[in-house]
């Protein structure tokens, strides 16, 4: 594809109103949309608000709506994304409310992990004491597998701004936070199964999501929170036939 | 967007939200469970009427196959049960998430739709049966 010497971007100015301001940017080998941003802000607006930290994947706070696209922008490749003409859209990440221009406020979203009891509970060292010893989970179990599928979620809420169950309904925890509580309840060190699985079940939980694998295709760390839910819906669907709960 | 704040909690999941968490997964049972009926029972259907319409459909044929056969009734029975809540709760889901129609009350009113139109299936295989 022939590269456009420069990019036209449009950039969402405001907090729940606002509008877009566009900006020619020049177009680089190998640039990143975090780039872009990074240079509209340092070169042309300083006042544009935006958040990132790492530059690498590893954060999670770098991501926006790219051209309609929840993604994260410091691995985003331009070429990748920008249209034919070197056009590029960018919004703040659905789903949330809006601080300013690209930064969305992240809160109602890290309070449903909470609400999800995304927290690991420690079976032998109930008060968040130290364990005695070290726990042994064999690397090739079944349980440690679905916690290794799990574990490397960055917390960037690009699943959760493309799931439309998040939109439909407010209270819906969302796919990081049952792909986290799946995590858990999968870790054999942790104590908390019972509360999580009541905490994830019902019409906030599990049991809204349609499998449509919007988080699964677009999790930028090619995590499957789809089929972590399919995993709660499973051990709840048989705890609540044996009557397990 | 208030999103209400609540730390984590190591302590045990509030009370209300568990009895109405448990109350929505036990719908949502319903609704698997009554879709692995319907699966086995439209098959069992389908083969039905593509057997019977063969060299004309008439009540006569049908009755004489319905009439004082328990298996049939409880086939219809079942099927028609399956039918009538599996349908109303994915109506309740379709709801609640297009026009936020949600609560006790509502999922009264669903459970109450899909046992009445259970209820005119089970009647009509009765119909058959008697
Ligand atoms: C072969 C038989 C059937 C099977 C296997 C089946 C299976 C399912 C499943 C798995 C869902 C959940 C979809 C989701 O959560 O996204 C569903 C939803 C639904 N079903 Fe069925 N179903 C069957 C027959 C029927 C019949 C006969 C009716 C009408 C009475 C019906 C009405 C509905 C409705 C209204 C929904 C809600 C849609 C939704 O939640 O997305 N289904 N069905
Ligand atoms: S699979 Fe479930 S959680 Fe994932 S995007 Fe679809 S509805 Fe949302
Ligand atoms: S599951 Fe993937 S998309 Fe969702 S927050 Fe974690 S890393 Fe991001
Ligand atoms: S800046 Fe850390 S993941 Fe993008």
């Amino acid at each position: 594809m022939a590269e456009a010497a420069s990019l036209t971007v449009s950039v969402w100015r405001g907090a729940e109103q606002g509008s877009f301001a566009r900006f020619e940017v020049p177009a680089r080998a190998n640039q990143t949309v975090l780039d872009v941003v990074t240079y509209i802000q340092r070169e042309l607006d300083p006042s544009l608000a935006y958040r990132f930290a790492c530059r690498v994947g590893m954060c999670g706070s770098c991501a926006m709506t790219v051209n309609g696209r929840a993604r994260w922008t410091c691995r985003t490749h331009v070429r990748k994304v920008v249209d034919a003409d070197g056009a590029l859209e960018l919004r703040p990440l659905a789903n949330l409310p809006v601080i300013r221009d690209l930064a969305a406020d992240l809160a109602p979203f890290f309070d449903k992990w909470s609400r999800a009891r995304g927290t690991f509970q420690p079976k032998d060292a109930p008060d968040g004491a130290v364990p005695e010893d070290f726990a042994v989970v064999p690397p090739a179990s079944k349980q440690r597998r679905e916690a290794d599928a799990g574990i490397e979620c960055i917390g960037c809420a690009v699943c959760y701004a493309s799931c439309d169950v998040v939109a439909w309904n407010d209270e819906y925890l969302g796919p990081a936070a049952l792909n986290r509580a799946w995590t858990l309840v999968n870790d054999v060190r942790d104590g908390g199964r019972a509360e999580r699985l009541d905490a994830v079940a019902g019409d906030a939980g599990c049991h809204s999501c349609h499998s449509t694998q919007s988080c699964t295709e677009r999790c930028p760390k090619n995590l499957d929170p789809s089929s972590a839910i399919a995993g709660l819906k499973r051990a709840l669907f048989w705890d609540t036939l044996l009557g397990r709960r | 967007m208030s999103a209400t704040r609540q730390p984590a909690s190591t302590k045990g999941v509030n009370r209300s939200h568990r009895t109405r968490a448990r109350a929505q997964t036990h719908l949502w049972v319903v609704q698997r469970v009554t879709a692995m009926l319907l699966a086995l029972a439209v098959v069992v259907h389908l083969v039905m009427i593509v057997t019977a319409v063969r060299g004309g459909l008439s009540a006569a044929e049908i009755l004489s196959r319905t009439r004082g056969n328990e298996a049939w009734l409880a086939f219809y029975v079942t099927f028609a049960l399956a039918a009538g809540l599996h349908g109303a709760i994915g109506l309740r889901n379709i709801a609640s998430e297009a026009i936020g129609l949600r609560g006790r009350g509502a999922d009264l009113a669903w459970l109450t739709a899909g046992l009445l139109t259970a209820g005119f299936g089970i009647r009509a295989a009765i119909g058959l049966y008697a």
